[in-house]
């Protein structure tokens, strides 16, 4: 049935837009001058039938089940549901549901089986209810829509406003997005901090969320302290971008003002191959390859060197993250006008000098969004931290021990046994919101830098 | 074309600067520069003229090796300067495009300030010891483009910030900075409006004094306004080259003359 509307609907769009369009053209054949070509009069027509119609459906399906749910549960027999909580009235609600769905458990009692006949009885109601709804409302603006047809009538500023008013829609939806994942994330974040006073969280050293679940289980205390959470990801974001940058520029301006053509033309695929690769594969030659080599180089020179470190985590991160600099760099570099690289060289500037002095100043802003994305990236990054730099919390600036991160500890507080009232499971959307806050204050502060360089060059 | 004012203007020296013997470029296959011989005299200005894609910009950017930067371009022949073959291997491109300076079609100045624009040739190229001795050459070229009174309250401010004509003569200014023997114009005034046109062109008399100027352009006038000697190429070849008096009153050529009466181009 639903279907069927949505058939309807279909039909009358393209029904209306034949029609109008052929009113318009017999005006324009009898002579008249057409404020608007005929094709808008269609098009206004199919947007007035195609939007409002279209969200009368949509709205309709939303609400109809919990409209029906609501007209069932009222009419059982009086006193069924005294004294019943509200998990056991969803049980009674859900085995309606599945007898008036055909799947009978036992012998249910009589006033269930004609609580589930009312049940599907108002579902197909409802299903006539909206096809004939849309039918209606259709026709009846397919024949306010073709009353409109006339010389004078502006039917393309109308199509227009209806279409830009779709796109307002659209782009309100991403910002409602957003607004509804903070959301989400301070009124979960709102309840750890109930539980754990602020001032541990943002101030303690100290990273033991292994708390009880249960009475009878043994473990730690707990120690809620975010610390040295954020200070391993700063550490191993720290290690990935020292990497990634100086890579990253480098071969992209080697590709884009050194390299022969055919250098260019093997090496940038496989760079871009890179970007491809998935970051499990990344973290296996972490664990396999790199931790080891740092740790028999750490051993020759003498130095401890922990099995999982940030370095081995940072530096795999930093070569996932060369493709990213690379690409961007190189974008930016090709977009600067070929006038100004011809400018530089025709006053005897070096090649290395043109890039440098010239082109590079010119590119920053491309650049700046490149290094920003790698920097969210590897803030992001979970894979490989998890494989390769270990899960103990430690407070250390030393990058050859094991630390851990943000979003390595947000997964291993989320997996196994969880219960949302317990600050363990809570804590992960408090690290989570720290998370959005700190990459919020580092894209502000890239922004910023883009816009004061485009002030200054543009 | 009676509005053709042929300023007749006296050729100081006789010495040849520049010296172009059977010269050919190629782009990839095409053969778009064929076998131009032409002498270039000190201290004169020069104009390449002729319809678009004969050839006068590719000859003009072989002068200061800058197809060099053009993967498929190939010169042949020889380019003399003072006497020395500029593809001579042991010429440093680079070293020559700071004795050769360029202004090109578009004014392009650098994303920098105005000051740093013109101080940058002189920078990459060591000519200024202290701050001051750069100072000094940053005002003599912006007075030497004619626009120091223009920009001398506001020297960091961004050279991309100034009108068409302000950038192009703020780029003549960045070419002199080097203190190049040769300046090679591609038609610089083709992006700017006829105020600022006269200007260059005033401009471009002036600079005949210290440097050996070749400009290519499209306006027949602006050849006979700025021009002592006149070369006119059609389809890569050298046509005919002369005192730019003579082309343009009794050109020996029929092509030049179809070119020059409107008939061609």
């Amino acid at each position: 049935m639903t279907t069927l509307a949505f058939a309807i609907l279909l039909a009358a769009c393209m029904v209306a837009y034949a029609l109008n369009r052929r009113a318009a053209t017999g005006l324009r054949d009898g002579g008249q001058r057409l404020h608007s070509v005929s094709g808008y009069h269609g098009l206004f027509a199919l947007l007035m039938i195609l939007v409002p119609v279209l969200v009368v459906i949509l709205l309709w399906l939303v609400l109809q089940g919990a409209v029906v749910n609501r007209l069932v549960m009222s009419s059982l027999p009086e006193g069924t549901l005294d004294g019943l909580g509200k998990g056991q009235v969803d049980l009674i609600l859900a085995e309606i549901q599945s007898i008036a769905g055909g799947r009978v458990f036992g012998e249910p009692e009589v006033w269930k089986i004609a609580a589930a006949e009312r049940f599907s009885g108002l579902l197909q109601s409802a299903a006539l209810g909206l096809v004939l709804v849309t039918a209606l409302l259709s026709l009846a603006i397919m024949f306010f829509a073709r009353s409109k047809v006339s010389a004078e009538f502006r039917a393309r500023q109308g199509a227009e406003r209806i279409i830009s008013g779709l796109m307002i829609f659209c782009s309100v939806i991403a910002i409602f997005t957003t607004v509804g994942i903070v959301a989400s994330l301070a009124f979960e974040t709102v309840k750890f901090l109930k539980l754990v006073p602020l001032t541990d969280f943002l101030f303690g050293t100290s990273w033991e969320p292994q708390i009880p679940i249960r009475a009878d289980q043994v473990a730690a205390e707990g120690a809620f302290g975010w610390l040295p959470v954020i200070v391993g990801t700063i550490v191993i974001t720290i290690v990935a971008i020292v990497i990634a940058i100086p890579i990253g520029l480098l071969s992209a301006i080697y590709l884009n003002e050194f390299a022969p053509k055919p250098v260019r033309s093997v090496c940038k695929p496989i760079l871009e191959v890179l970007a491809g690769v998935p970051t499990v594969v990344y973290g296996f030659f972490a664990i396999l390859v790199v931790a080891p080599a740092i740790r028999s180089l750490g051993a020759a020179w003498g130095i401890d060197v922990a099995p999982n470190t940030a370095l081995a985590a940072g530096g795999v991160m930093g070569i996932m993250l060369v493709p990213f600099i690379s690409s961007f760099a190189d974008d930016a570099l090709s977009a600067v006008p070929r006038a100004l690289r011809d400018g530089a060289l025709a006053l005897g500037a070096t090649r290395a000098e043109t890039v440098m002095n010239v082109l590079f100043p010119a590119a920053i802003p491309g650049i700046v969004g490149g290094v920003l994305l790698a920097v969210s990236r590897a803030i992001g990054e979970t894979m490989i931290v998890v494989m390769a730099a270990g899960l103990m919390a430690n407070l250390t600036l030393n990058p050859l021990e094991s630390v851990t991160t943000v979003t390595v500890q947000i997964v291993t507080l989320l997996i196994g046994d969880t219960s949302f009232d317990n600050p363990k499971t809570l804590a992960a959307f408090a690290l989570g919101m720290m998370l959005f806050i700190v990459t919020l204050i580092i894209n502000i502060f890239a922004l910023r830098i883009v816009r004061k360089y485009r002030e200054a060059y543009d | 074309m009676d509005d053709l004012r042929v300023v007749t203007r006296d050729i100081d020296t006789h010495a040849t600067k520049i010296s172009a013997k059977n010269v050919q470029v190629y782009y990839g296959e095409t053969h778009a520069i064929k076998d131009v011989n032409v002498e270039i005299k000190e201290h004169t200005v020069t104009a390449f003229i002729g319809p678009s894609g004969c050839g006068k910009s590719t000859f003009l950017r072989s002068i200061n090796r800058m197809n060099d930067t053009i993967d498929i371009c190939r010169v042949e022949g020889d380019i003399l300067i003072d006497g020395q073959d500029i593809y001579d291997r042991n010429i440093d491109p680079v070293q020559l495009r700071a004795r050769v300076g360029m202004v090109f079609q578009k004014p392009n100045p650098f994303p920098k300030s105005i000051y740093d624009n013109v101080a940058y040739g002189p920078k990459i190229h060591g000519l200024a010891r202290t701050k001051a001795e750069l100072d000094e050459i940053v005002e003599k070229s912006l007075r030497r483009g004619a626009i120091w009174d223009e920009v001398k309250d506001r020297l960091h401010a961004p050279g991309t910030g100034l009108s068409g004509g302000q950038q192009q003569r703020l780029c003549i200014a960045r070419a002199v900075a080097t203190e190049p023997d040769v300046l090679l114009m591609d038609e610089p005034c083709s992006a700017l409006d006829p105020i600022a046109t006269a200007q260059v062109e005033e401009l471009i008399d002036q600079l005949r004094e210290s440097y050996t100027v070749v400009i290519v352009t499209h306006s027949m006038q602006q050849a006979a306004r700025v021009s002592q000697k006149t070369a006119f190429f059609h389809l890569g070849s050298l046509v005919e080259y002369g005192n730019t008096d003579e082309i343009f009153t009794n050109p020996k050529d029929s092509r030049t003359e179809s070119y020059i009466s409107g008939r061609i181009g």
